[in-house]
């Protein structure tokens, strides 16, 4: 097994929220509560949850758009976050992102062509002739056209956007990307196409992938590793069989019971209805079953994650 | 034999750009049974969505109807006045939405919402409104429905409001509800439980639903006979059943396959998901073929 | 892009005014200061005197097209010292938060509750009456709106994927500013402004009519309606035409700036299909 490339460790993040009414006083938002995960090179490692559950802010944290309260992200082995961590330029070439509205993620006032040289630019690369180059080699690695760069955004389709927001996230050549709901916002059709496009890269250029999806046959078709979230915390974490064909947690099969699939809805295929087998679970409740809406302004009770199976681990409510 | 609810025929709508009429429907055709649960799926632009405005008479300038009729318990709902067809909506047809935080008025409290339904088309007194509004919302299983009905949009999740617009359409008990995309905007776990909620309710009170999506899992699910709808024409319809086990459009086909299946890796490994275009030859000749199936137990013609 | 009649009124009204002020020096018939003879002084308008003269005998027609020139320089220069201060101040606001936008929030509301021709005669009576302090006034007066604007349009901005793509990119804050987030909100800027000249034009001439502004004898609309106080009576083509100007050119600027609002305003623009 080869070293991890990200290693996230116990991350924290709690905002201050102003309270209700005029004195009230702060009260602190509990988004992140100690995730820990370790993403490797070339593999595809899924953060699937409902809205809130602390998905997205966990991704940010890592592309250091949001700053983590407690706990470090390692990068290579090195402080990835906080005081010690890299400046933006070298944190850029690192991790990148693509972003879930094809619609809003690119420039309206700027070409494909600035679009794509500025950052390259940015980062030190000044003969125009490789500039040049370059986008021409990006644009044909997601299906479009040299003549297409020098184009603005309107005149693209929802899909051909996402297209160009993925060179822009592959321009500066990182090794993770951070895929942020790369297609819910896609109709089916280019859904699959940009899918494809997405594993094509990923195997040509041996990318790592952290998505965050709620989309969960999307999640099974394209991930190695799946972490389930739940308030702020991890549930279930596992490789992707064990997550879809022996989910521990309740909350992992609730979620997959509401997948809306043609198939199992027509009961062509039965939905595996196996779960794992807990030995150690010795009466110990899950912790956030997912039936009641957490309450983010409440510290969570003390829990642990509990691993059952090589690389599979629930989480349980803690030992006494 | 019965009569269908919702008999639309040929019906045809265009955009009035300056002197120019753009086609946006083409002569769709399609019948709702009543009780039955009909879905209409497409991608963005199929002119679903177009067809479920049509047939509540909310088109809005620049697209009108050019064509057509659409005869709902054998009346021809184009031919109704502005006040008839008013009084047709929310009573005998109603609609839900995709974000119900627009469809809801910010300013007034849910339950008085709902019983504005009751007051509007069944001429009760607001007192007796106000009960019927809240037994509407123990009806869509709101938990405390007695405090929820005092409870304005804002203070209610999504799920929440979907299911107090919910309450609202079915408050008169329609013979015909038109839902559109109702459950884009929601979570997947509260999706499913509004799902089966719309479901339940309809076949107890044996209403009609024209389900609109396009989400293929979510029409599979909640109707008994679908059509897919393809650039302004209603290209395949068939038994649901029928539809996703032997699809015979060779769009629908490819939707189908574009579609990542839940449990699909574990038996044929990741495999790359059929892109579109490449099985299709020539998408402008897509709507040159249309398969329409028959309905099996009618066998035929109404 | 589709422009509406009120519009291109604005659009004539401000060419004319533009013109009016750059070709004074060849098309005004006399010189607008030196050319004073008691001889001729009011005159009605007639063949010779467009406008007529005023109490000097100084053609009102050539001291209009040479007022333009100075109305023109309060109006441009004042808004652009407006807009350059508001979108700093509202966009760093905006992007930056925290105590930053307190501040700024605080001073724009001081602002907003200072009568502007009040703060503009503070201004003044500091510096001085004469062109030079006139614009500085003027500029220093009417950025609380534009701070506002260029404030809301960069927290609506800043959550735009593209911007948070020029994030990860390694974007340095100003560059993001600048390049991603200026150029996007320049369309309710520049209207601000067009509509910002039209009150700068009227200031222009409520304190040049209180002596404030431009000193006589140099023409100015302001001045040269004070100068027609006393000649109303016997004299009123003094005092109009003047008048006529302010009104023409102020009204001009607003169709103008109502007119690009409307055609900047995505929702208003009809979509190529």
């Amino acid at each position: 097994m080869t070293a991890p490339l990200l290693q996230v460790d116990d991350l924290h993040v709690r905002f201050p929220i102003a309270g209700g009414g005029l004195l009230g006083g702060r009260r602190t938002l509990y988004a992140v509560n100690g995730i820990s995960f370790d993403l490797a090179k070339g593999e595809c490692l899924s953060i699937v949850g409902e809205s809130g559950c602390g998905k997205s802010t966990t991704a940010l944290s890592i592309l250091g758009l949001q700053e983590a309260t407690e706990g470090s992200i390692r990068y290579r082995g090195q402080p990835f976050s906080g005081a010690g961590g890299p400046g933006r330029m070298q944190r850029a070439r690192a991790v990148q992102m693509v972003f879930q509205d094809p619609y809003a993620s690119l420039n309206p006032r700027q070409t494909v062509r600035t679009s794509l040289s500025a950052p390259l630019r940015l980062h030190g690369i000044k003969s125009a002739s490789e500039i040049s180059d370059r986008i021409e080699a990006m644009l044909a690695d997601v299906g479009l056209t040299p003549e297409q760069a020098d184009r603005y955004p309107h005149e693209f389709s929802g899909g051909q956007r996402q297209r160009i927001g993925i060179a822009r996230a592959l321009i500066l050549e990182p090794e993770i990307v951070v895929l942020d709901e790369p297609v819910s916002a896609l109709d089916v059709s280019i859904r699959a196409q940009i899918i494809n496009l997405l594993l094509d890269l990923q195997e040509k250029r041996g990318l790592s992938y952290l998505m965050i999806s709620h989309d969960l046959s999307v999640v099974e078709h394209m991930s190695d590793r799946v972490l389930v979230m739940f308030a702020g915390q991890v549930v279930e974490e596992g490789g992707w069989r064990q997550i879809f064909e022996t989910p521990a947690h309740p909350y992992t099969r609730r979620l997959i019971a509401a997948i809306p699939d043609p198939d199992v809805a027509l009961r062509r295929s039965e939905r595996s209805e196996r779960s794992a087998d807990l030995p150690m679970l010795d009466g110990r409740a899950f912790v956030a079953d997912g039936s009641v809406a957490p309450d983010v302004f409440v510290r969570p009770a003390p829990s642990e994650l509990v691993e059952f199976a090589p690389g599979h681990k629930v989480r349980l409510a803690a030992a006494h | 034999m019965t009569a269908p609810l919702l008999d639309v025929r040929g019906l045809k709508v265009a955009a009035r750009l300056g002197d120019r009429a753009h086609p946006i429907l083409k002569e769709v055709s399609f019948q709702i049974m009543p009780g039955e649960a009909y879905g209409l799926v497409g991608e963005s632009g199929s002119g679903k969505s177009v067809t479920s405005l049509a047939v509540m008479g909310l088109l809005k300038k620049p697209l009108r109807v050019a064509g057509g009729e659409i005869l709902f318990k054998g009346q021809d709902l184009l031919q109704l006045s502005k006040r008839e067809m008013r009084r047709l909506r929310g009573n005998r047809v109603a609609m839900i939405f995709q974000e119900p935080m627009t469809a809801l008025n910010p300013l007034s409290t849910v339950g008085r919402q709902i019983a504005e339904m009751f007051v509007l088309h069944q001429g009760k007194g607001w007192d007796e409104a106000q009960r019927l509004a809240v037994d509407a919302l123990a009806s869509v299983r709101v938990p405390n429905p007695d405090r929820r009905a005092r409870n304005f949009p804002h203070q209610m999740s999504g799920g929440l409001r979907q299911r107090v617009m919910i309450a609202m359409a079915l408050a008169c008990n329609p013979d015909l509800l038109i839902a559109d995309e109702p459950t884009t905007a929601l979570d997947v776990t509260v999706q499913a439980e509004v799902l089966r909620l719309i479901k339940e309710l309809c076949a107890e009170r044996g209403t009609a639903v024209l389900f609109i999506s396009h989400d293929l899992g979510v029409i599979a699910s909640t109707c008994q006979r679908v059509g897919v709808m393809y650039s302004g024409c209603l290209v395949e319809e068939n038994e649901t059943q029928a539809l996703f086990g032997d699809p015979r459009h060779e769009y629908t086909r490819g939707l189908l396959g574009a579609l990542p299946r839940l449990g699909s890796r574990s038996q044929h490994g990741r495999q790359r998901l059929v892109d579109i275009d490449s099985i299709i030859s020539d998408r402008s000749k897509l709507t040159e073929t249309r398969f329409i199936a028959p309905r099996a137990a009618e066998g035929g013609q109404p | 892009m589709r422009f509406g009649f009120n519009f291109m009124l604005g659009a004539t009204l401000t060419a004319l005014v533009i013109l009016a002020g750059i070709l004074a020096p060849w098309i005004a018939p006399f010189d607008p200061v030196l050319d004073a003879d008691l001889m001729n002084s009011e005159l009605p308008p007639d063949a010779t005197f467009w406008f007529g003269t005023d109490g000097q005998g100084r053609d009102v027609y050539s001291r209009i097209l040479y007022g333009a020139q100075i109305s023109l320089t309060v109006g441009i220069v004042s808004q652009v010292i407006n807009s350059i201060i508001g979108v700093t101040l509202g966009m760093t606001a905006g992007y930056w938060g925290g105590w930053w936008d307190d501040l700024v929030n605080g001073l724009t509301n001081v602002m907003l509750a200072i009568p502007s021709l009040i703060f503009a005669l503070a201004v003044m009576a500091v510096l001085g009456p004469g062109l030079p302090s006139l614009l500085i006034a003027l500029g220093l007066t009417n950025w609380s709106w534009t701070c506002r604007i260029a404030r809301s349009s960069t927290l609506s901005l800043k959550s735009q994927g593209y911007v948070q793509a020029a994030q990860t990119l390694g974007y340095g804050d100003l560059r993001i500013m600048f390049t991603q987030i200026l150029p996007n909100m320049m369309g309710p800027i520049l209207v601000m402004a067009t509509l910002g000249m039209g009150s700068a034009v009227l200031s222009e001439a409520a304190l040049s009519f209180l002596g404030l502004g431009i000193q006589p004898p140099f023409p100015s609309w302001g001045s040269m309606l004070t100068d027609a106080r006393q000649l109303i009576q016997m004299a009123p083509w003094v005092a109009v035409f003047p008048g006529l100007a302010i009104f023409l050119s102020v009204l001009g600027f607003n169709l103008l700036g109502d007119g690009l609002r409307d055609s900047l305003d995505p929702h208003m623009r009809t979509r190529n299909p």
